[in-house]
């Protein structure tokens, strides 16, 4: 059990290499935070920022656990310039892929030695990979894929616990919200969605320490496995079981569109009325920083190339605004857009079923809405 | 030394069918309607039963499909054995009732135990009707297995026992947010799949006609209250101690006693989350907040959304 003042920490991810060279989007998805050739994904300073509420709520300092290879190093101020009081630094060239099993351990020995209350994770491929396995390891709760977080108090049957974390997501594919605790059992663990928290304001005069893990590779199976924790203070071994997994290769995909990158995409369907009507779009998206993306029935229509098809059978897309523009809204569809933080429908049929997941619905024709949107957003200042 | 057929494992799950919704999602008392959600066969397990079916087709072998749940789960066990399952395996107890991802891995991970050597376990991602994608990384984690999520495509498998001595191995393509990556994994090791893996065959009529003694009537709704093992309605048969099933079907039911896991490990008792709230989220339409199609609406709504760092 961690003590009563343990520390928040979330686990930060890095994304390696320089942003793919697609302009607007690339800076803004890969993270304001780069370092030789490094930065820290997005989701990760999200939750930078809101461990510092959830902190200071507690009474409590921040963590910011990393693993990374050496050049992981050169991240440090930045994150503590997002809200870490503390950096824990893996840096080793062993550690410079990111490897389920290696990253597990390290967080998995981190956690037993430090002890904080609470782990936070992006829910990316990455957290989800890498979260439930240590979760397994410290014997502890995980939430998946949450959308909110707060502190609260939980009563059950008498027993009074206090300021737990409240991890709040969606279930049953999104029919309930259900607000899941850990009253027991320390580390409170939960992986956090992108783009629910705001982009903390980095304050480059934010005071924080570091503190380095030391890695060790051993060969064979060692003594600290299966749960026995490696000598307190120790470094934390790894082995060749924990080294199992070889990456034979990665790719980054240079899709011409990225619409599983962007943080706007708007839509068009049957309700743009042609290949032309999609020119408005670009200049929607163009306005926003965002994408385009379709719904089957105006890729069918051959209004624009399936690569911008969103849903069951296109693309599943999460940005942090989500424009349907005259697109009734199908199951299918739904499915492949639903998760987006904000969905604005704009639609002339005011019973069109996109209404019933959208944030915001504008009743009325798109073709005189999204210039009234092209030009409120230009007139922002 | 000659090729080994390989031991595949597939976990699945039956779940109640959050993308059609038939009635209200909720009961007026607060719990979950899941009369109002048909139960099915976890969609993304679909996909893991069929790359365990056409490894076993390219190298020979056997597909165990195993499952927890209430008794009339064993219904995912049935349309598996139509699709060419080799031997289906229920766990069901009472004592599993409430179980979240830990505690559903901790038993799943003691019932691979039992089952013997294997070389793949096969699941899918996630499960629709929470979508936390896991279960499988835990079951992993407790068996101290490599894994692999996400998996859209498994590249080679060489099974044990390959010729030239090549190690016994899986390679498997993951999508991930901004590409994709390719790892090969020493066998046995736990694979998650993801519905881009493949096209799932449908039943085999003959494997129907075959198994249709294991048919039974499908129970009113679902039900994850844990109904006695013993009884007639489960349409399942108990193992016996010494492994021998007493079958009427061919779907073998194992209960906590069974793959002697500790009592405290398993269901809500195991389970360190617990559900303190959910609330219902209206389907119907109306829910969006309305903005009028003006220039001072729209221009209300961009400066809201600017201030909430939705747009930048």
């Amino acid at each position: 059990m961690g003590s009563p003042a343990g520390e928040v920490w979330v686990f930060v991810e890095t994304i390696r290499g320089a942003p793919a060279d697609d302009g607007v989007a690339a800076p803004l998805r890969s993270g304001a935070v780069a370092a030789a050739g490094l930065s820290a994904a997005e989701v990760s300073l999200e939750l930078l920022g809101q461990a510092r509420k959830l902190a200071a709520l507690l009474g409590a300092r921040t963590g910011a656990v990393c693993a990374g290879g050496e050049s992981a190093r050169a991240l440090a101020p930045a994150l503590i310039a997002a809200g870490a009081d503390t950096v824990y630094l893996a840096a080793h060239d062993m550690l410079t892929e990111y490897l389920a099993q290696p990253y597990a351990r390290v967080v998995t020995e981190a956690v037993r030695h430090f002890q904080p209350q609470i782990v936070l994770y992006g829910a990316t491929t990455t957290g989800r990979d890498l979260a439930p396995r240590v979760a397994s390891a410290l014997r502890t709760g995980l939430t998946a894929d949450c959308t909110d977080l707060r502190i609260g108090d939980h009563e059950v049957k008498g027993v009074e616990y206090r300021d737990l974390l409240y991890q709040i997501r969606p279930a049953f594919g999104g029919n309930i919200i259900a607000t899941i605790v850990s009253p027991e059992y320390r580390p409170q663990m939960a992986t956090v969605r992108e783009g629910v928290f705001a982009l903390p304001q980095p304050d480059p005069s934010r005071a924080g320490n570091v503190v380095e893990l030391n890695i060790e590779r051993v060969s064979g199976p060692h003594e600290g496995r299966n749960g026995r924790p490696t000598a307190a203070g120790g470094p934390i071994l790894l082995d060749d079981l924990d080294f199992a997994v070889a990456l034979v290769r990665r790719s980054r995909e240079s899709k011409s569109v990225d619409l599983k990158g962007a943080r706007v995409v708007v839509s068009g369907g049957i309700g743009v009325g042609s290949r032309a009507g999609f020119g408005l779009l670009y200049d929607l998206a163009g306005a926003l920083g965002g994408v385009v993306g379709a719904s089957r029935a105006a890729v069918d229509a051959g209004w624009i190339a399936r690569e911008h098809q969103v849903g069951q059978t296109g693309t599943t897309v999460r940005p942090k605004l989500y424009i349907a523009a005259g697109i009734s809204g199908s199951v299918q569809h739904r499915a492949g857009m639903d998760q987006s933080a904000r969905i604005l429908a704009i639609n002339s049929d005011p019973l069109a079923p996109i209404f019933a997941v959208a944030h915001f619905g504008i009743v009325g024709d798109l073709h005189q809405v999204v210039p009234k949107l092209i030009k409120a957003y230009r007139d922002k200042e | 030394m000659s090729e080994h057929p390989l031991r595949i494992v597939v976990l699945v799950k039956q779940v109640p069918d959050t993308a059609n919704v038939t009635g209200e999602a909720m009961k007026d008392d607060g719990t979950v309607n899941r009369a109002a959600l048909p139960a099915i066969f976890n969609p993304e397990d679909l996909n893991a039963l069929e790359a365990g079916l056409r490894l076993k087709d390219r190298h020979g072998g056997r597909v165990t499909v195993l499952t927890m749940g209430p008794p009339s789960a064993a219904q995912v066990l049935r349309e598996s054995l139509f699709r060419g399952a080799d031997e289906v395996v229920l766990l069901s107890d009472r004592a599993f009732a409430g179980a979240d991802t830990l505690a559903t891995s901790y038993a799943l991970a003691r019932a691979l135990d039992h089952l013997g050597a294997f070389d793949l376990v096969l699941c899918g991602r996630q499960a629709i009707d929470g979508d936390t994608a896991q279960v499988g990384p835990q079951t992993a984690e407790k068996l101290g297995l490599p894994q692999i999520t996400c998996v859209s495509r498994i590249v080679e498998v060489v099974p044990p026992g390959a010729a030239g001595g090549a190690p016994a191995s899986v390679t498997a393509t993951r999508s991930v947010e901004d590409g994709a990556e390719t790892l090969c994994a020493p066998l046995p090791a736990l694979l998650t799949i993801t519905g881009e893996a493949n096209e799932p065959r449908p039943p085999s009529v003959k494997l129907v006609m075959t198994y249709k003694h294991a048919i039974a009537e499908a129970l009113p709704g679902y039900d994850d209250s844990y109904l006695d093992p013993d009884s007639d309605e489960a349409e399942v048969c108990m193992v016996g101690r010494d492994g021998r099933p007493v079958c009427r079907a061919r779907i073998v039911l194992w209960d906590a006693a069974a793959i002697e896991a500790e009592r405290e490990l398993v269901g809500l008792r195991g389970s360190p989350t617990r559900v303190k709230k959910i609330e219902s989220v209206v389907l119907a339409g109306g829910e969006a907040r309305l903005i009028e199609p003006t220039d001072e609406g729209v221009r209300a709504l961009v400066r809201e959304l600017i201030e909430e760092h939705i747009l930048g």
